[in-house]
């Protein structure tokens, strides 16, 4: 401890005044890390270029989703067996008491553009990072139009996607407030 | 409520602080009275019973022993102390594993034994290829690599991790049969080195407009959290050491985001990434899973502190008393706000309670282990443990637990994270046989 907290601070060795920093980061520039650069906020902001629909959603949700998530999001045996368990997408239960497993997506996320964020970042399971934004764009249509949060039409991308209202918007209080930064 | 630290009455032997036995802890740390003490709780002499035996050089006296390993790991006789895993045979989701903590002691969890959440998988990172990058709101964004990181004045200090759902069984409407590694066993204690996060945040310069950083692993979910930048440059730490080795492969290998106190799912593994940014992102970990609906109303969250929590891990279900007698209770407190400072157990239900010892030194954030001599006199009894800590705050009675959080309508699976951060007081029953059991009181 009594290290750290010398650090940083000149001290003096030998009469003359000496800097400890140890700054050993490498400088880098934007468009070095716009591979990983990533996160989309609450508002929408980092959402890239592209687009898609439900419709176009569909077959990509079919084939690389629906193993794990169930037909049409709706979930698996496992995960109606109550274990931990890849989430249903797509629930016909509304929020009650206490119990977290009634949340789903339509139900409950305060914002749509964490969906993108999330599927981008992680999905699917077995090879993450392997979809194209358009598709990204396509499964989030899908999965908000299968929870009949925005009409089967709508096209989504980074100017609609941020205006879609979670119905659950007003739903939450910070457990914390006073660790909340004002 | 009865709470007596260090008086008796007509009706108890001297030294008994509570109902059913519950002894004075000076019986165990004071030298003078612990004769004394325990004779009357029924250590002395031939307390067990047992007749005399006659001793004998057994075979491994006898003999050259095995060959010494490089790496050495636990006795052929304790190979049953393991985590227990729920997803073994690895399928396409989350896989944990629990601490067995009614087969420890002391304060630091085996690196092998530790919890861990691993939501895709553990990575197999290559230290030499791993970068960590911080950038966003700050005057120089800067990429360090492990070896860099190894160069910089590092500290060391216990912390626990525990998962936000660590202890969710106890959100049942009845007792679930399970021992407290199933109840209790994501949660474990490690001291931690690594840097200080705020050297580094230094380093790049923080841009007044930041407020929050949001943090990101290099596994397969590239798992994100948003994180009050105030964290950071209080106690935050980039962690590479594991109790004194390197971090273990599921706990982050090569480096992790060290959050004392904060939920564990925040203390980023495999960390990558740290971005100065204004206001949270308000990922899937925020927006859904580590939230909690309250019964009524809204839901909480940025549930970041765990909160005051202890528990008895001995005894403990399958951890059974063979016989009336003198036994200590043992077992584990600790609080995300700061130091444990005074634990509570009770051997009826919580009618009367007495004070425990605390293991000193009573570490910040961190396991404390709590101890209580005992003399159970075979009737069935109830343990409890009730811990409080330095900022006033101390854990919930069931039904206070229950009024101001709920619980399920009907019991669910053990495995189940039907909600989170729940810190109600444990209840172990004993009966007259010495079998313990899960229970509510």
């Amino acid at each position: 401890m009594g290290l750290y907290v010398a650090v940083g601070m000149p001290v003096c060795v030998c009469g003359r005044r000496q800097s400890r920093k140890s700054h050993l980061g490498v400088p880098v520039r934007p468009a070095d890390v716009a591979r990983w650069d990533i996160e989309i906020l609450a508002d929408g902001t980092g959402l890239p270029p592209g687009e898609g629909t439900a419709a176009q959603g569909a077959p990509i949700y079919a084939a690389k989703c629906s193993v794990c998530h169930g037909d049409n999001g709706r979930g698996t045996a496992i995960w109606r067996s109550g274990a931990p368990a890849p989430p249903a997408l797509v629930t016909d239960q509304k929020l009650k008491g206490m119990d977290a497993s009634r949340a789903s997506i339509a139900n409950y996320w305060p914002y749509a553009p964490p969906l993108f964020d999330y599927i981008r970042r992680a999905m699917p399971w077995t090879e993450p990072r392997s979809l194209t934004d358009h598709e990204v764009y396509a499964l989030t249509a899908y999965i908000l139009a299968e929870g009949k949060v925005i009409d089967g039409g709508q096209v989504i991308n980074a100017h609609t996607l941020p205006k879609v209202v979670m119905p659950n918007r007003d739903g939450f209080l910070p457990r914390f407030p006073e660790l909340m930064p004002r | 409520m009865k709470e007596r630290v260090a008086g008796r009455d007509s009706q108890s032997s001297a030294d008994q602080v509570a109902d059913n036995g519950l002894l004075h802890r000076r019986a165990l740390v004071s030298k003078g009275l612990a004769v004394a003490g325990l004779v009357g709780a029924g250590l002395g002499p031939n307390s067990t019973g047992a007749a005399a035996e006659q001793l004998v050089e057994p075979p491994w006296g006898l003999q050259v022993g095995e060959d010494t390993p490089p790496y050495q790991t636990p006795s052929k006789f304790a190979k049953n102390i393991v985590r227990s895993l729920a997803n073994p045979k690895f399928e396409p989701r989350s896989s944990l594993s629990r601490t067995p903590h009614h087969l420890l002691e002391g304060t630091r969890t085996p690196n092998g034994l530790h919890f861990t959440i691993n939501h895709t998988g553990i990575p197999q990172i290559d230290p030499g290829q791993h970068r960590f990058l911080i950038h966003g709101l700050v005057k120089r964004p800067l990429i360090f690599t492990v070896d860099a990181l190894l160069r910089y004045p590092m500290i060391s200090r216990a912390a626990f991790v525990e998962c936000g759902g660590n202890s969710a069984p106890l959100f049942s409407p009845t007792p679930i049969q399970a021992d407290v590694q199933a109840l209790h066993g994501l949660s474990s204690c490690a001291e931690w080195t690594g840097v200080p996060l705020p050297l580094l945040l230094e380093e790049c310069g923080i841009d007044p407009r930041a407020k929050w950083f949001i943090a990101e692993g290099a596994d397969g979910p590239h798992l994100m959290r948003s994180v009050p930048l105030a964290k950071g440059l209080d106690d935050a730490m980039i962690a590479l050491y594991q109790n004194g080795e390197p971090l273990m492969p599921g706990n982050g290998f090569p480096m992790r985001l060290l959050l004392p106190g904060y939920e564990g799912n925040m203390n980023v593994k495999f960390l990558r990434r740290i971005k100065l940014v204004t206001g949270p992102a308000m990922s899937f970990w925020e927006s859904q899973v580590y939230t909690e609906p309250m019964p009524r109303g809204k839901s909480y969250n940025f549930d970041f502190l765990n909160e005051v929590k202890s528990f008895i891990t001995r005894p403990s279900p399958g951890r059974d008393l063979k016989q009336p007698g003198f036994y200590e209770i043992s077992g584990i407190a600790y609080s995300g706000k700061g130091k444990i400072t005074k634990v509570m157990v009770s051997a009826d239900g919580g009618k009367s309670w007495g004070e425990a010892g605390l293991q000193e030194p009573v570490p910040s954030k961190a396991f404390t282990r709590f101890r209580m001599p005992w003399r159970w006199d075979g009737r069935p009894v109830i343990l409890q443990s009730r811990a409080w800590d330095d900022h006033g705050s101390f854990q919930p009675t069931r039904a206070e637990f229950v009024a101001a959080r709920g619980q399920l309508d009907t019991a669910p699976s053990v495995l189940a994270f039907k909600n989170h951060h729940c810190n109600v007081i444990t209840s172990w029953a004993v009966d007259g046989h010495g079998k313990v059991t899960h229970a509510y009181a």
